[in-house]
């Protein structure tokens, strides 16, 4: 690396303290003004950039922007070239490009399922009462939107629900969020995955303990990795982000690799519209999820793990960070993990507003200190993921699901479900059910059983669509309430379970603006690295506003064709691959006719 | 004393490209395949002096077993590997990507072959939306010194000049990718203008920009007056006389006078890049 430029611009005193805290993790870059070119080199700057995002978030919170003088400090800090610095904080939707206005910056979300709800009016009242007011992408709480997002300059950010003028005013003097979980099941047996949420306290490792907590883990260091990895290839476990993949095969695959350090990550980016499942749980039993992370790590011979957490889950991030402490202190974590020789440590990374970073390569650049952009596969994270090295990569849900296993045996827990999907699954249900909110069903329930589960629709014949797996999956209509929720039966009808979304229409929704809301979603969203994705997502959104205003050319179902082609087949990452999915059912189920 | 590294042959590889059996040394991209089979192939963001950073998607190609359509540019052959050129998901692919590039960006003047194979795939960028209602790019061109233009309606996101000013040629880092989606674009932290930025004026960028999108003032002064006439330019070789190095530099001369001054990118010393004197200091030479 040559000499940097730097500007003249200087950071506040807040901003600089915040900046030194991140910083002050790994010391600074360049101890002296000579060593980069002696000792560190460029490898200390290269380790360091992984502080980036931290750091940028240590400025927001200071100062409610990325000012230049706060970002000057940051680079000159970590090294980091500015202009690539500032690359990477314009990025993200939480990180301010301008001086804010207002001590409080209030996100409310306008996406597919809190506009059922009234965000759009509850947008108007905070901005007509003087506050600082921005339209978001889903925050994941669509079981009791309309939701609002408050980030406050010194302060812990704030998640408000069912918010209205009144709640959310209240809540800006509040030091935090006012946190509840919503578990419709709570207290049913059988329950593998949700049965302690509700019961168990997530603020304490004792509690954890007493309601059967870290047996799995004993259980784990006496049957060993390679036995571990066979029970979970045996249970076959199957990744639930979305793309399903055999999670017993990326464990082996990871275990095999000779190249060291090896990492376990866990994407808890959960920013699916529809999805909160992974937030129930994060928040309810925050334990489960880093003694599942402790038995892939041991078991898989990797030391470092990390948590990529989505920025808009303030008290996630606060419980999980409570609980890696007291993990650490009881020995659970660290170098000689609950005193079997094993070292494992885990990370909390926040992410900052970008839905694309809950692509694998993407979340790894993030990590890094590069912009979110997705990275071409092969080669796969399995040999080179974070830093270039070996990675297993697993969805919240997926690792929850090592527990079970652990405990039971891979055999005993693949009798339940069905023989091609088997265990259990959890779903979102959100939009016109009567009890909205995270559930857990064996595989192979239908979609009407599950909606029936959380209460059902108060008119059954009035149900229109429901759509099945998030904005990348699709609508399914009335006549298709009996399929089975597996992957095989969901992969046969040309559907897919998604992240688990199950989100219901009726008669009195408005799906055309529901489906432009999900195209203009995917063109917020897209990275802007490759061209089909890019401008496909704005095209796309495009024929959908002509289509709602009855001004559709002849030629836009032709064009539509070739966008969803070009965008399926071209686009590097699965976000531009799928961002005509839903789109495409709406139009196959008529839920597009606009009458004039 | 000159020692010349000899590296160690490759093992081949072979596969099948558009039923030709193609044999290639281990590690060669489906791209160089296809150049040694004599099949062309559009590129826009690839370039023989730059890492491949296969975001344009025009050099798409079928590989069997594939779901998806993938790059040329940048993935390696294996062995026993099929690919097809030509079939009717890469045609539509590589036209898709020429048409949403111009019905947002001002390609008129892009290399010539970016032209031709636009014609080659009868890209219609009008069926993207009525003229006036469909988002594009456009926005004045920026002028803020005496040796560079950067007109970025006319930028197709390629990252070719954040290669060239980064780790792949002059390690300056000026500019870099922010924003997101659409708003993505090319630039220098908090947008300032390049004289205060870390620019060092090598020129590179707009070596390598293959849109026009990046020019030197000359060039756009000339097209400006309406003077700019590159079929009457004359290109001459010489070696750059400020230092010891050895760059190759081609003059392109117009009515006696450089108008622009180049280096082949097959250059052993230069690789394509230059620096502000060979690229800039030239003025004295001029009559």
């Amino acid at each position: 690396m040559p000499d940097l430029r730097f500007s003249t611009e200087t950071p506040t005193d807040a901003e600089k303290q915040a900046v030194d805290e991140v910083v002050a993790l790994m010391g600074p870059a360049t101890l002296h003004l000579d060593e980069r070119y002696v000792v560190g080199g460029r490898q200390r700057a290269d380790q360091h950039r992984t502080l980036l995002l931290p750091a940028l978030h240590a400025l927001q919170n200071a100062a409610g922007w990325v000012s230049p003088g706060g970002l000057d400090y940051v680079c000159r800090m970590l090294e980091v070239p500015p202009a690539e610095a500032y690359g990477v904080a314009t990025f993200y939707h939480l990180l301010g490009q301008e001086s804010p206005e207002d001590n409080d910056l209030i996100h409310v979300c306008d996406d597919v399922a809190c506009r059922l709800f009234g965000a759009t009016e509850l947008m108007d009242d905070l901005a007509a009462g003087g506050h600082q007011v921005k339209a978001s992408p889903c925050l994941g709480q669509c079981e009791r939107g309309p939701a609002v997002l408050v980030q406050r300059i010194g302060q812990q950010d704030l998640s408000v629900v069912a918010a209205t003028k009144q709640n959310v005013e209240a809540a800006l003097g509040a030091q935090e969020s006012a946190a509840s979980v919503i578990l419709p099941q709570q207290g049913q047996e059988g329950l593998p995955l949700l049965g302690r949420i509700g019961l168990v306290d997530p603020q304490s490792l004792e509690s954890y303990r007493e309601h059967g907590g870290y047996r799995a883990l004993t259980t784990a260091l006496e049957l060993g990795g390679d036995r571990v990895i066979e029970e979970i290839t045996t249970a076959g476990l199957s990744g639930r982000g979305g793309a399903a993949f055999p999670t017993g095969i990326k464990w082996r695959a990871v275990a095999d690799q000779q190249g060291r350090p090896r990492h376990v990550v866990c994407n808890a980016d959960e920013s699916e519209p529809g999805t909160f499942k992974d937030r129930t749980v994060m928040e309810g039993d925050p334990f489960a999820l880093l003694e599942a992370m402790t038995i892939a790590g041991v078991s898989m011979g990797a030391e470092q793990g990390w948590i990529y957490l989505r920025g808009e889950y303030p008290v996630a991030a606060q419980r999980l960070q409570g609980a890696i402490n007291q993990a650490n202190t009881a020995g659970l974590l660290g170098d000689d993990v609950a005193g079997s020789g094993h070292k494992f440590t885990v990370t909390l990374r926040l992410g900052a507003g970008a839905y694309i970073c809950g692509e694998e390569t993407a979340l790894f650049n993030s990590i890094e200190g590069f912009r979110g952009e997705p990275r071409n596969k092969p080669p796969f994270p399995t040999t080179h993921g974070l830093f270039g090295e070996p990675t297993a990569i697993n969805n919240v849900e997926t690792l929850l699901n090592v527990l079970p296993i652990v405990r039971l045996g891979g055999a005993d827990y693949a009798a339940s479900g069905t023989q091609g999907s088997p265990g259990t699954r959890l779903f979102c249900l959100s939009g016109r059910v009567a009890n909205p909110g995270t559930y857990e069903h064996e595989f192979g329930v239908t979609l009407r059983q599950v909606i029936e589960a959380a209460g059902g629709v108060a008119d059954e014949a009035s149900i229109r669509a429901v759509l099945l797996g998030g904005a990348a999956g699709s609508f399914v209509g009335p006549e298709q309430l009996d399929l089975p929720l597996t992957l095989e039966d969901t992969r046969a009808a040309g559907v897919s379970l998604g992240s688990g979304v199950v989100m219901v229409f009726t008669a009195q929704d408005d799906l055309v603006d529901t489906v432009r809301r999900i195209a203009q979603f995917f063109r917020d969203e897209s990275c802007g690295q490759c061209v089909p994705c890019r401008v496909g997502t704005v095209r796309q959104e495009e024929v959908l506003v002509r289509l709602g205003k009855g001004k559709a050319l002849p030629t836009d179902e032709a064009l539509f064709g070739d966008l969803e082609m070009v965008m399926k087949d071209a686009s590097i990452c699965g976000l531009g691959q799928a961002a005509a999915s839903a789109v495409r059912s709406a139009m196959a189920l008529g839920l597009l006719e606009v009458t004039q | 004393m000159n020692e010349t590294p000899v590296n160690a042959p490759r093992p081949l590889v072979s596969c099948t490209i558009d039923g030709q059996e193609v044999r290639v040394p281990e590690g060669s991209t489906i791209l160089d395949a296809c150049t040694k089979e004599g099949i062309d192939t559009p590129t826009l963001c690839w370039a023989a002096n730059l890492t491949p950073v296969n975001v344009c998607r025009v050099c798409v190609v079928e590989v069997e077993g594939s779901r998806i359509l993938v790059p040329s540019c940048s993935r390696p052959v294996e062995e026993n590997m099929v690919v097809a050129t030509d079939s009717e998901r890469v045609r539509t692919s590589r036209r898709m990507v020429y048409e949403l590039l111009a019905s947002s960006v001002e390609m008129d003047r892009s290399e010539p072959e970016v032209l031709a194979w636009m014609e080659h795939y009868g890209a219609d960028p009008d069926r993207m939306g009525p003229v006036g209602e469909r988002a594009t790019v456009a926005q004045p061109v920026k002028v803020e010194d005496d040796l560079y233009v950067r007109d970025y309606e006319r930028c197709i996101l390629c990252y070719k000049c954040v290669e060239a000013c980064g780790d792949d040629a002059q390690q300056t880092f000026a500019i870099a990718t922010a924003g997101r989606g659409f708003d993505a674009h090319i630039s220098t932290e908090f947008d300032k203008t390049l004289p205060d930025s870390a620019c060092v004026y090598c020129g590179n960028c707009i070596g390598v920009c293959p849109t026009g999108a990046l020019v030197f003032k000359t060039e756009h002064d000339m097209r400006q007056e309406g003077t700019w006439d590159q079929a009457s330019q004359e290109v001459t070789t010489t070696v750059c006389s400020f230092c010891g190095v050895g760059c190759n530099l081609e003059l392109h001369v117009q009515d006696d006078r450089i108008v622009k001054v180049t280096s082949p990118a097959d250059h052993s010393v230069t690789s394509g890049h230059l620096c502000i004197k060979g690229r800039f200091g030239w003025q004295h030479a001029q009559p």
